[in-house]
């Protein structure tokens, strides 16, 4: 499980690949949880980008969950963005996707929450 | 070797829960246009129809007892897994069958003594009549004194004491194979709210877990370690899953409960064979529990890394053969 950071603006993009299951569900949480913490009113936005995403478990959901309620506390936001299809379902079959809002791009997801980071994606170098 | 069949007689968490007339309407009707153009003139045509598509998905309900199952292996003996309301439909079947002066022994484990799980033993026919006798075993030290309670004043006109059948009360250790009725039966301590237990059945190399009212959160590598041995090549798991993921670990968290999301792990994690949810919501009517159960089937086919888990969702008069 890794996971690469981008900040346009206001949001940090966290890009995450591989697996989030019980063996690298500790990993997912320590690096996620450092982000999380930055999360808050006037502070970062999260988006956390799925696209390298091709499974995730039920810890993997808890820690996601852990991560909402610590940043809705700070007055954060977070997205979710570019769910594959089967972590799409799983997101839906656990209603995970009641607890998150879920967009298909991380353009749209930077839409959703801030112009100036949009600007910045739009703006940033191709490749 | 003896077939090994399991018996759902309740399977509604919490409370038990009837089908309302509005709700037996609208499933009339959706039934009456399904069955337009097909010829169900007679009774028996129209029994006919309802053993097949759509007929047998509209003719069904998960029912609304509460927790009681019955594992057969063609003992005189009868094994049952809680005393829920669904014990009194299993109790006047026996009656029923083989009369009531004809005495049986009935071997009862209690997973724990919320009034879900012991509210069918103030109806359990064979209680009342002398001859029989029934020995409910439990790991919970206030066994005996929680069914007392329920069998007394103001709860219940009858007084325990007044119980025609021998009981016994049996104190089970967690954590160590009992050898009893023809089975090896291993309870496990789990969580919930004053502790509950679930019980692996084994003989003759087939085995059944019980487990209901747990709230498994697989956060703890080590205590995954040691549910999935729990589990371990079941034949059978009947296992809580009374919320979503997402209520579980958030508004309902703590509550005692689990997940189907969560049963599909731990299943395909100890290789178990066939996962059956058990312990429905009571809130949710059949149609929501069938959607559940089809997610749940879906879960398992996107998430299947090896031998395919089959799963159903347990109903008042569920029968399954191992």
């Amino acid at each position: 499980m890794l996971i690469s950071q981008k900040r346009y603006a206001n949001v940090k993009v966290l890009t995450l690949s591989g697996r989030i299951d019980n063996g690298t569900s500790d990993s997912f949480k320590t690096g996620l949880g450092a982000h999380v913490a930055e999360c808050r009113a006037g502070g970062d936005r999260l988006v956390l980008d799925f696209s390298g995403v091709d499974y995730i478990s039920s810890v993997g959901l808890r820690a996601l969950m852990l991560a909402a309620r610590q940043s809705r506390e700070q007055g954060g936001t977070i997205l979710m963005a570019a769910l594959q299809p089967v972590v799409h379902e799983i997101f839906h079959i656990s209603r995970f996707d009641m607890v998150f809002d879920c967009f298909p791009t991380v353009r749209e997801a930077l839409a959703k929450i801030s112009p100036s980071a949009l600007a910045a994606y739009d703006a940033r170098p191709p490749g | 070797m003896t077939a090994v069949r399991v018996k759902f007689w309740g399977t509604r968490g919490s409370l038990p829960v009837a089908l309302d007339s509005a709700s037996l309407k609208e499933r009339l009707a959706r039934a009456l246009v399904a069955a337009s153009g097909h010829d169900v003139s007679t009774l028996g045509k129209a029994r006919a129809w309802l053993e097949r598509e759509p007929g047998s998905r509209l003719g069904h309900t998960f029912g609304g007892d509460s927790p009681c199952v019955q594992l057969e292996a063609g003992d005189d003996e009868y094994v049952l897994c809680d005393l829920g309301t669904g014990a009194r439909v299993f109790a006047s079947r026996v009656v029923q069958r083989h009369g009531p002066a004809k005495t049986h022994v009935f071997h009862v484990f209690m997973s724990h003594l919320h009034w879900d799980h012991i509210m069918g033993f103030p109806f359990f026919a064979p209680a009342y009549l002398p001859g029989n006798r029934i020995v409910i075993y439990g790991c919970h030290r206030d066994l005996e004194r929680a069914f007392r309670a329920q069998h007394a004043a103001p709860c219940f006109p009858v007084p325990f004491e007044r119980l025609g059948a021998r009981i016994e009360f049996v104190d089970l250790a967690p954590g160590r194979a009992h050898e009893i009725a023809g089975w090896s039966v291993t309870p496990r301590r789990q969580d919930h709210s004053g502790d509950s237990y679930g019980y692996r059945f084994s003989r003759g190399g087939r085995s059944v877990v019980y487990s209901t009212d747990s709230e498994y959160r697989l956060d703890d590598a080590r205590d995954t370690e040691a549910i999935t041995a729990f589990l371990r090549d079941a034949d059978l798991v009947i296992f809580d899953a009374m919320y979503s993921l997402a209520d579980a670990v958030s508004v309902k968290e703590d509550w005692g409960h689990s997940s189907n999301v969560v049963g599909v792990e731990l299943c395909q994690l100890a290789k178990a064979k066939h996962l059956v949810l058990f312990h429905h919501e009571p809130a949710n009517s059949d149609d929501k529990i069938a959607s559940i159960w089809r997610e749940t089937v879906r879960l398992e086919e996107i998430t299947r890394n090896g031998v395919p888990l089959r799963v159903s969702a347990a109903y008042d008069g569920l029968e399954i053969e191992l």
